[in-house]
């Protein structure tokens, strides 16, 4: 299952696309994220089934694009920190 | 020689007479529905206060939302562009200008010669803008040059959950319903504001000499709130924040 | 002194069965949907349909809820205790004090769309009050890809709203007076409603009518909501739920850009949600739970 968490504006188009079917729940990717986004948490979108995944938390997801700006400068972006600590690559950022 | 700057902006028309570095006149009128109209009048109002005849001025550069709708003028430069030289010219050590205008912000990343070295904007989305305070301004039932005093009068900080201009006027409604005290709500939608400012400024880097531009930056309780969001004593805003667009265009055209 | 029209309203309302006898039922579940802008609550005796009501979301979402399953209940003599298992869903699922359980709308809404019209769905649009969601879905109407936006008013009933009120006109009209125009006229260029109502306002000055304006705006939106859409895919079927689905100046545009025409039903799409939380708490409760 893809999660999309974000948001599209006026602006464009901000989503981190979580994919709970390649998630392990290892939770790597939750300290290395700078503005503290990610947590793991129940697969709420599954209700009947009890799997940890990560999620984007929900009091962050309607300021993503505003949260993720220090890893995204506008010239020199280097590889995000939450893509790359991800090992079965479950975590995507569409901008 | 005489030159002209004229910043059409999504609210105001603003223009500046320039000679030899120094500012002759200038003048801001609403930028309506038709902006070349208003920009004529703009013109007018500055010629009149520095007491010149329409010949007298040389070369007239465009800035600005509407720069390109202006049929009399030379050129147009890019509002980037304009913020940085303006900004430059009046404070030389300068080098990240903010430029929070009605419609859009920007920060600007340029050299001492006013060079735009890198920039982000945040435009298309009212939250990023003056016109979030507007609106908001409007829901609290206040005149907006009262918006920013009023709110340096909160005692409390709050958050506000609305990121966008429409849901954050519901949000104010209910606060106002649930009896919270209107100078916290101002400060509070302050405080909305110059977070998704500092954050596309962090796009940037917030780490040389800071000066904030644009109409937004008459605001104190904007200023007061964006200092606080980044961690800074004092931050630099120029005298009359809204004219350096123009003020960069008019050094454009005697270029 | 003139009465001042809110243009805004629509009209709230219960329903119920009269065919069915709760007190027959061996197993009485409900969800509530508590949304922003709108709240509904569905009452399922033995996995049927066999209540509903739908109406404004006040201030306060407990009190939000208990207004709506008491429409729901209204002149059937059931009452709260009665109910044997409930679910929360909605903008306001964690304040639902009689709630067993609170599941995500994005879940209930495909669960709810599969009831509604059937198994072949496989793609959900929700346009609610102040959120749009695009859900994929498989036959079961298991959540297997979605998209929530709920950040920016454009392309809401909020959004919608804000329109109505700038031009004058009952929000149940909009869809209707935006076809009656010569030519479908360029859509509005901003996607921010704010910016939207003053590009609305030139447009008018400058001798646009109403409907023009209406057919611009809804154009607009629905172009904004196929993007969205276009994210995810939309895989036929198709099938869209919420209150904007009353609006066929959205509805009917969307339905050209994309291709494809959604599936329609006899129910009230409002009730999506409601509805799928109903059938999870009757599934928790048939397991066992309580």
């Amino acid at each position: 299952m893809i999660a999309n968490y974000g948001y599209k504006d006026g602006s464009g188009e901000f989503f981190i696309a979580i994919d709970t079917d390649k998630c392990n729940g290892c939770g790597d990717c939750v300290p290395v994220c700078p503005a503290k986004l990610l947590a793991m948490a129940d697969d709420e979108y599954d209700p009947l089934s009890e799997k940890t995944v990560v999620t984007v938390i929900e009091e962050e997801r309607k300021k993503i694009k505003y949260s993720c700006a220090p890893c995204k400068p506008a010239s020199g972006r280097g590889p995000l920190p939450c893509v790359a600590a991800c090992e079965p690559g479950a975590i995507a950022h569409s901008w | 020689m005489i030159t002209t700057g004229i910043d059409v902006g999504a609210k105001t028309v603003k223009v500046v007479l320039m000679e030899d570095g120094k500012i002759r006149g200038k003048a801001k009128v609403l930028s309506g529905f038709d902006q070349e109209e208003s920009a004529r009048e703009a013109l007018e109002q500055a010629l009149k206060e520095a007491g010149l005849a329409r010949e007298a001025i040389g070369s007239i550069v465009t800035t600005g939302n509407g720069r390109k709708a202006i049929s009399f003028a030379k050129g147009d430069v890019t509002e980037a562009r304009a913020a940085a030289l303006g900004a430059v010219f009046l404070y030389p050590t300068a080098r990240t200008v903010i430029d929070v205008g009605a419609e859009e912000s920007r920060a600007i990343k340029c050299d001492a010669t006013g060079k735009v070295l890198d920039f982000a904007v945040n435009e298309k989305c009212a939250a990023g803008s003056g016109a979030f305070t507007e609106a908001m301004a409007r829901a609290l039932e206040v005149p907006l040059e009262e918006l920013g005093p009023l709110s340096l009068k909160a005692t409390q900080t709050i958050p506000m959950n609305a990121q966008c201009a429409v849901f954050a006027e519901s949000e104010v409604i209910s606060l106002i319903h649930s009896k919270t005290e209107k100078a916290d709500i101002a400060r509070a939608v302050h405080d909305g504001l110059s977070s998704r400012v500092v954050a596309m400024v962090r796009r940037v880097g917030l780490d040389s000499e800071l000066v904030l531009i644009g109409g937004v930056a008459h605001n104190p309780g904007f200023v007061e709130s964006f200092k606080r969001t980044v961690g800074l004593d004092d931050v630099r805003t120029a005298a009359e924040p809204d004219f350096v667009g123009a003020i960069g265009a008019a050094l454009a055209a005697a270029e | 002194m003139a009465e001042l029209q809110e243009f805004w309203r629509w009209t709230e309302y219960t329903w119920n069965n009269p065919d069915v006898d709760w007190r027959k039922a061996k197993r009485i579940a409900a969800g509530i949907d508590v949304g922003s802008v709108s709240s509904q609550a569905l009452i399922l005796a033995d996995g049927e349909i066999y209540a509903f009501s739908n109406l404004r979301t006040g201030s306060n979402s407990p009190d939000s809820a208990h207004k709506a399953v008491n429409g729901a209940m209204k002149d059937t003599g059931m009452e709260l205790s009665n109910i044997k298992y409930t679910v929360g869903t909605g903008y306001g699922r964690v304040n639902i004090p009689f709630a067993n359980r609170a599941i995500t709308e994005i879940a209930c809404h495909a669960r709810g769309a599969n009831f509604m019209a059937g198994p072949k769905i496989r793609t959900v649009l929700d346009m609610g009050g102040q959120d749009c969601k695009a859900i994929h879905c498989d036959e079961r109407g298991k959540v297997s890809n979605f998209l929530m936006n709920d950040k920016c008013a454009a392309g809401t009933g909020r959004g919608m709203e804000v329109m109505a009120d700038l031009l004058s006109i009952p929000i149940k009209e909009i869809g209707e007076l935006s076809y009656q125009v010569d030519t479908e006229p360029a859509p509005v260029s901003s996607t921010c409603v704010v910016f939207a109502k003053s590009e609305a306002l030139g447009l008018m000055r400058s001798g646009w009518s109403k409907n023009m304006v209406l057919a611009a705006y809804c154009s607009a939106m629905a172009h904004r909501v196929s993007l969205l859409l276009g994210r995810i895919g939309v895989e036929d079927q198709f099938f869209i739920t919420g209150g904007i689905a009353k609006n066929p100046g959205i509805v009917k545009r969307l339905e050209k850009e994309l291709g494809i025409e959604s599936v329609k039903t006899k129910y009230d799409s409002q009730i999506a949600g409601a509805l799928g939380a109903a059938l999870f708490a009757d599934t928790l409760l048939q397991k066992g739970g309580a």
